[in-house]
């Protein structure tokens, strides 16, 4: 199957994935672009977590097909000019991050969070996360960085 | 492998007419688990997100016709008022991230007697419009599920549509479960009231077979509002009726033991979300005065 999409604000274009693909499979594997993890496959772990045309989805339960035309967003669109993005560096600052594995996705879904809501209450937090789990953190620290991502958004 | 990606109504069902063992496609979170998992190997797909009449909702004849392939975060932000039962158990499905991509027609595709969108379906008596390039037939929601997992969806045909009468009182759904996001309904309660109607609807997810109706409860509750003349007066419903309404929600389950609970905690569970749901959707209907 041949494929084209935008990723990360470039055109792409894809030969011979199978149809039965998930988008998360042509990221990773067919478009060397491995910050989007694959922990679950089924929706469970938000460490998948991309934007489809502006929308946070878990790319997992995306048939690769249905991301043709459409304009991807994933973790390592986020950075500019090779500086980390402020969230990433709120995730590092607070100590958000220990092995790493589920730290792309929560940062693809913070970033949403905070696009919709630059203040989020705490609830507010915990309920637009409530799709991506760590086996690390505890949450705590994860939740520091997302209040210090919303303090630097007050502030500014 | 094939996926046909029809972008019109007619394609859709002109590709379903000529392809009958075809799977239909919308948000994927049920569908794309099977694939990855490589449960189900379908010869040919229908990918039916870019059709753009399944995503839309209007109103007709009174009533709300939401497209099959609306998704739960717009029904959410756009239909709480007008569907508040839908929306509150749309509100609890998975995380943001699937409420983004699944839809109510892709939860009565999968049929399965825990979809959270059901309860509230049948509590307001919605009806399925169904379609197939020879023709268009309504079923109501309660005779769409047979059996866990299956539907009267014939080969050629696709759920085009769910009508749903607009609220004209309080409307509640409860769900019971491990955690409150991410979870699988262990039991679910769905009421609907409809003050100028005098009439009382639910509907039992997660307990039997298929969604189920608690009917004794409904006419129970009617007669109690009836005779206290309660519709008018807005008073005080008496504990007792509330916990004989939930007893009979409760009656009203055929649950089976299984890995997410027992069939003696789903009855209790029922019982109790049934008296919650009551008193919640009264206070509401109290408070509006
Ligand atoms: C992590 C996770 C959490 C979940 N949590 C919940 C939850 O809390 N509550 C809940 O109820 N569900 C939950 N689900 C299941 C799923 O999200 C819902 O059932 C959802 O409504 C499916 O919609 P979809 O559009 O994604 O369906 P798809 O996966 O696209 O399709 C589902 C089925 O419906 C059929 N279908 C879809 N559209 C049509 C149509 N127009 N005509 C005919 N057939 C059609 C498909 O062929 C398929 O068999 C969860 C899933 C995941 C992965
Ligand atoms: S890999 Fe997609 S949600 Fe876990
Ligand atoms: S840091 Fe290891 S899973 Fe979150």
């Amino acid at each position: 199957m041949h494929l084209q999409l935008t990723v990360n604000g470039n055109p792409r274009e894809v030969d011979g994935a199978w149809e039965g693909e998930s988008l998360l499979y042509v990221l990773r594997e067919r478009l060397g672009l491995p910050g989007s993890k694959n922990a679950c496959e089924q929706g469970e772990c938000g460490s998948c977590s991309v934007y489809l045309d502006g929308v946070l989805v878990c790319s997992c339960l995306v048939l690769a097909a249905q991301a043709a035309g459409r304009d991807v967003v994933t973790v390592e669109g986020l950075a500019e000019n090779g500086e980390l993005h402020p969230i990433q560096k709120d995730f590092v600052e607070a100590g958000a991050v220990q092995c790493g594995f589920c730290t792309p996705g929560l940062i693809v879904a913070t970033h949403e969070l905070l696009a919709r809501n630059p203040r989020p209450t705490d609830p507010e937090i915990r309920e637009a996360l409530a799709g991506n789990l760590c086996r690390c953190t505890g949450y705590e620290k994860i939740l520091d960085a997302v209040r210090a991502a919303a303090v630097r958004n007050s502030r500014a | 492998m094939e996926v046909l990606q029809p972008t019109s109504w007619g394609e859709a069902l002109a590709a379903k007419e000529e392809h009958p063992g075809a799977v239909p496609l919308a948000g994927g979170t049920d569908l794309l688990v099977e694939l990855n998992f490589d449960r189900r190997r379908p010869e040919t797909i229908i990918d039916l997100t870019r059709v753009a009449e399944l995503n839309e909702w209007s109103h007709v004849n009174g009533g709300v016709r939401l497209g099959a392939g609306v998704d739960y975060t717009r029904v959410i932000a756009e239909l709480a008022s007008e569907l508040p039962g839908l929306a509150i158990a749309s509100r609890t499905v998975g995380s943001p991230q699937i409420r983004n991509r699944g839809t109510v027609g892709g939860n009565l595709g999968t049929s399965s007697p825990a979809g959270d969108a059901l309860p509230p379906l049948v509590a307001s008596g919605a009806r399925i419009e169904l379609a197939a390039t020879s023709g268009t037939r309504v079923v109501p929601v309660e005779e769409f599920c047979i059996a866990p997992k299956r539907n009267v969806l014939a080969p050629d045909e696709l759920i085009a549509a769910i009508h749903m009468p607009v609220a004209t009182g309080p409307q509640q759904f409860s769900k019971i479960g491990t955690r409150n996001a991410m979870v699988i309904a262990v039991a679910s309660f769905a009421l609907t009231l409809d003050p100028p109607a005098r009439s009382v609807g639910t509907g039992i997810g997660s307990a039997g077979p298929v969604p189920l109706r608690a009917t004794e409860a409904e006419r129970f509750l009617e007669g109690v509002l009836d005779e206290e003349g309660l519709w008018d007066s807005r008073g005080q419903l008496s504990e007792g009726a509330v916990a004989r309404f939930g007893q009979l929600a409760s009656e009203a389950s055929r649950p089976i033991d299984d890995v997410r609970g027992s069939a003696a905690y789903r009855r209790h569970s029922l019982g109790v979300m049934a008296g919650r749901t009551l008193a919640w959707a009264w206070d509401e209907y109290r408070g509006t005065l």
